[in-house]
């Protein structure tokens, strides 16, 4: 990989690096300084769109065109400009709080008009910037700041509510798994439409270990399942164990208990109808293992091609509009 | 196009010559009152009358029929001299219900004419508008001259030929109504017939056309009326002219901005009223370069707008009040990037929801100041329907001149209202240059917050090579655009981009005057009440009384003589449409002891009101 190594620089900024030593978006950064010049695309012609939070410092770092923007309206802001750019490889990056809170909104709406972004969305559970308040996917109990007693309400699933915006991709990663994530993000850089993925990124500050059962590992493959379009749902460490479809349910089977891989659920991301996608979704630790890979990835037409197309060039332009002056009743008043 | 100088009114035996009239349709709102004023408004155009129109109406869309909260007006105001506004008070009102008749009776003159449709003025329809007694017949319109037409039952005898159902049948009051009117001013039916033709189906079309003229023989046969009118084409400046809203016009400003600067146009809004028609008229422009976005919400609106901009397009968002302030911090962010952006606020009555239909001039301090931290902005006001086109191509010279959002106010009498225009020859406009820094290939860094001579820093495209840049709302150090935490250079970037924006000083043109340049008294307006304020101020001049005017378009900055106009005269009125916010900023800023002419009542303001303040204003002198 010497090409990736020469090319490496052109994508590191020289802005210092300002997160917590150890905290997991170092790592998110480095795969993506990794794998940026392994896409054949340019430093000039990429643009990160970020919001506000830890993770949304992330466009300084990246020697591209970037824009550091206000609390949960990147995905708005990607959308402008990736529809007057469509030239642009545009990618969002944002974070559980900013994305689900506070732009909520423009999350569901850039997802289901399949504006052709990548967004990354940082998951830590907490807020970490504004020091360590309950964020929309802490889990009830979770003692934080602002939560003294426990936090008290079930939390947002962020694959749950893309597939609910009817993403065209959508997958999840672990921030310190380099191979993986680095495979998620060269999938989403690769998809045609809105790309969703979720970071488990770890803030050690205010809320640590919070997916040690998806990174540590030694018991990372017992609770997590990596996806592979096409193949069956097997894990474990010693790879005897499977996610089998009972009625409306998933339910993990033991496969060196009478069950073969025969028996169990086939991944197929290229699904049209998201409802399996959910269930997977809806897999959760102690509970069920965790899913990791890509959930879902169909080709739809993006919002840029739905959109009319038929602008004449600037010089053929001053025809038509003086054309749309005259529409309607004029009249002429004599000199 | 028509050339219709030639056009000959329509001249009855005992006709006689009117020099202006103003008309006002008043009915439910879905009774066609706007297609009947705005049709007289064409046709009166069309016959060589300068005019100006008001369309009055309801936040609901179809309110409870018959009741006064459902009542619709549209006036129009023609003349064979300049109009400057539609007018204070109605020559000719037609009231299709007793709630119009209620709601509009003040505006009628005295001795002016109402036109009823007596077929309505039954006892639910009295009701409904809780009349205890029957106006007609009580003796309690007096003093005008009631014409009382039978129009829903004649409408419906009319077009019974068309074969059309009961409902279409009633639905062709207002073409009888409005065939009243044309007799009585001697209108052309010629524009209204073509406007049926292409607009209904063919049979719909027959029974408007029946009716409109039935109204006509309704006005020529009965003896209702003394006499009809004839009012002469004006004398405007030679050119080609087209009625335009506000609306329309600012919707083709920016496709022109565009084509100025060789840009695409991003248009980016959430429905508000009195705002949306930007946004229905622009959707329909995308030949012109433009790109309509119907965002997800208010700030979703201007974000996209601002990604826009920052992808190298002519990024605007367009809204109302209550729109803008949820815009707010989005805002304070395009000040922050220093990007060029079009705001357009179509002002209406406030606070909160407010009168969405209605005009206010309240949302100055807003646009002025209405952000976090030290976040100026040029604001600029369109003067009148027309008036936007110029006022939005301004915005977007000086938003790219500067690199700063710029807001544009309009308001809801503006918006709607409609006038003559001698539309350019966009061939013909002064280009709109933009350089956008070139790649730089030899690995120097490049210095997004470097500034030109104007203190406005480069606008580099994604896309260019040696360019790559981060921008953002987290303060940055001059020049280099790194994150700065340093005081100093905190300082230094607030008084730069203060600096900036009163820069647009030298991008203005000089202060546009009515009078002389010192005296006795000066009015000072702004926005849409130029044309009320000239006026009024004009007929004061003509009776000899010392008073001028002035107009402001650029209300941040303000113009650079202005201080020394207003403290030229002993007295200075600043007349709005709020409780004094301009007042408050020339007071401040110059230290006059100017003061308020205010109104806030939903209403713009009359030739009159402005006329007793001259007067008032005058005589305490004395």
């Amino acid at each position: 990989m010497s090409v990736v190594e020469k090319s490496q620089p052109n994508f590191a900024s020289d802005q210092e690096v300002r997160w917590c030593p150890g905290c997991g978006d170092f790592a998110i950064l480095s795969q993506m300084k990794k794998i940026m010049p392994t896409l054949g695309v340019k430093p000039e012609n990429v643009a990160f769109v970020s919001g506000i939070g830890c993770s949304s410092r992330f466009p300084y770092y990246l020697e591209t065109y970037g824009m550091h923007g206000i609390h949960g309206r990147a995905p708005a802001i990607a959308t402008g400009l990736k529809r007057m750019r469509p030239d642009l490889q545009v990618w969002v990056v944002t974070g559980d709080g900013d994305a689900l809170s506070i732009g909520c909104t423009h999350l569901l709406h850039a997802l289901r008009r399949n504006v052709d972004i990548k967004i990354l969305l940082f998951n830590n559970r907490i807020y970490g910037l504004t020091k360590g308040q309950f964020s929309p996917t802490t889990p009830p109990g979770l003692v934080t700041s602002s939560t003294p007693g426990g936090t008290a309400h079930e939390p947002l699933h962020p694959l749950s509510i893309a597939l609910a915006s009817n993403a065209t991709f959508v997958a999840r990663s672990v921030d310190t798994n380099a191979r993986h994530l680095g495979d998620v993000l060269r999938r989403a850089a690769a998809h045609r439409g809105a790309a969703f993925v979720e970071i488990y990124q770890n803030c050690h500050i205010f809320n640590d270990g919070a997916f040690d059962h998806a990174k540590d590992a030694a018991v990372r493959e017992d609770h997590t399942v990596e996806l592979v379009h096409g193949q069956p749902l097997v894990f474990g460490k010693e790879r005897n164990k499977g996610i089998r479809l009972v009625g409306t349910d998933l339910e993990v089977v033991e496969l060196d208990n009478g069950r073969s891989a025969g028996d169990l659920l086939v991944h197929d991301e290229a699904s049209q109808t998201s409802a399996i996608a959910q269930m997977l979704a809806g897999m959760e630790h102690p509970r069920m293992p965790e899913v990791l890979g890509v959930l879902r990835d169909i080709d739809l037409p993006t919002h840029n091609d739905l959109m009319p197309d038929d602008t004449v060039s600037v010089a053929a332009r001053a025809d038509k509009i003086n054309q749309l002056l005259e529409t309607g009743e004029t009249w002429t008043v004599g000199g | 196009m028509n050339e219709c100088q030639q056009v000959e009114p329509v001249v009855r035996g005992s006709a006689q010559n009117a020099h202006s009239v103003v008309v006002r349709f008043a009915g439910d709102s879905g009774d066609g009152m706007q297609v009947a004023g705005s049709q007289v408004a064409v046709t009166s155009a069309l016959m060589g009358n300068d005019i100006a129109t008001f369309p009055d109406f309801p936040a609901e869309i179809r309110a409870p029929k018959g009741t006064p909260a459902g009542v619709s007006g549209f006036q129009v105001h023609f003349a064979s001299s300049d109009v400057l506004t539609p007018g204070d008070q109605v020559d000719v009102l037609v009231a299709m219900n007793p709630a119009a008749l209620k709601v509009n009776l003040d505006a009628v003159k005295p001795h002016g004419t109402i036109i009823v449709d007596v077929d309505a003025f039954d006892r639910k329809g009295l009701r409904l508008a809780k009349y205890e007694n029957n106006p007609i017949e009580d003796g309690s319109l007096g003093e005008y001259q009631v014409v009382e037409a039978p129009i829903t039952s004649q409408t419906r005898a009319a077009v019974a030929e068309a074969g059309v159902g009961h409902k279409i049948a009633t639905r062709c009051r207002n073409f009888f109504a409005m065939g009243i009117v044309y007799w009585l001013y001697g209108r052309d039916l010629d524009a209204t017939i073509r406007f049926i033709d292409t607009r209904f189906s063919e049979e719909v079309a027959q029974a408007d056309k029946l009716a409109l003229t039935s109204g006509w023989n309704f006005g020529e046969t009965t003896e209702a009326f003394e006499r009809s009118y004839v009012v002469p084409p004006a004398k405007p400046k030679p050119g080609t002219y087209r009625n335009v809203t506000g609306n329309e016009a600012l919707a083709f400003g920016l496709v022109t901005a565009a084509y100025l600067s060789g840009k695409e146009l991003f248009y980016s809004a959430y429905p508000i009223t009195p705002a949306s028609d930007i946004l229905h008229k622009l959707s329909r422009f995308s030949e012109c370069g433009v790109r309509t976005f119907q965002a997800e919400d208010e700030i979703a609106a201007i974000c996209s707008a601002i990604g826009a901009s920052f992808g190298g397009a002519l990024g605007v968002t367009g809204s109302s009040g209550p729109g803008i302030a949820l815009k707010t911090e989005a805002l304070g962010y395009a000040v922050m990037l220093e990007l060029p952006l079009v705001v357009i606020n179509v002002q209406r009555g406030g606070p909160s929801t407010g009168l969405p239909t209605k005009v206010e001039q309240a949302d100055l301090f807003q646009a002025v100041m209405g952000r976090n931290g030290e976040a100026p902005m040029p604001v600029l006001a369109a003067s009148g329907p027309s008036d936007c086109f110029e006022t939005v191509i301004e915005a977007w010279r000086i938003a790219t001149k500067l690199m700063t959002p710029v807001m544009v106010l309009s308001d809801a009498f503006t918006a709607n209202g409609a006038e003559p225009w001698n539309y350019p020859d966009i061939r013909t406009l002064e280009p709109i240059s933009i350089d956008h820094p070139k790649a730089m290939t030899h690995g120097e860094p490049f210095m997004p917050y470097e500034r030109d001579e104007w203190l406005a820093r480069p606008w580099a495209l994604p896309g260019t090579e040696g360019l790559t840049h981060r921008i953002g709302g987290i303060e940055k150090q001059n020049g280099s655009g790194a994150i700065s935490y340093d005081p100093q250079n905190h300082e230094t970037m607030v008084n730069l981009r203060a600096q900036k924006v009163k820069n647009a000083r030298d991008l203005m043109t000089s202060l546009e005057m009515e009078g002389e340049r010192s005296g006795e008294l000066l009015i000072v307006s702004w926005g849409g009440m130029r044309g009320t304020c000239r006026e009024a101020v004009k007929r004061a001049r003509g009776e000899g009384k010392s008073v001028s005017h002035i107009h402001l378009r650029h209300l941040n900055p303000f113009p650079k003589d202005l201080g020394d106009l207003l403290r030229d005269f002993k007295q200075v009125i600043v007349a709005e449409l709020n409780s004094g916010q301009l007042l408050q900023l020339l007071r401040a800023e110059y230290l006059v002891d100017a003061s308020g002419l205010n109104k806030v009542r939903g209403q713009p303001f009359r030739i009159d009101d402005i006329a007793a303040q001259i007067d008032t204003s005058l005589e305490e002198k004395n």
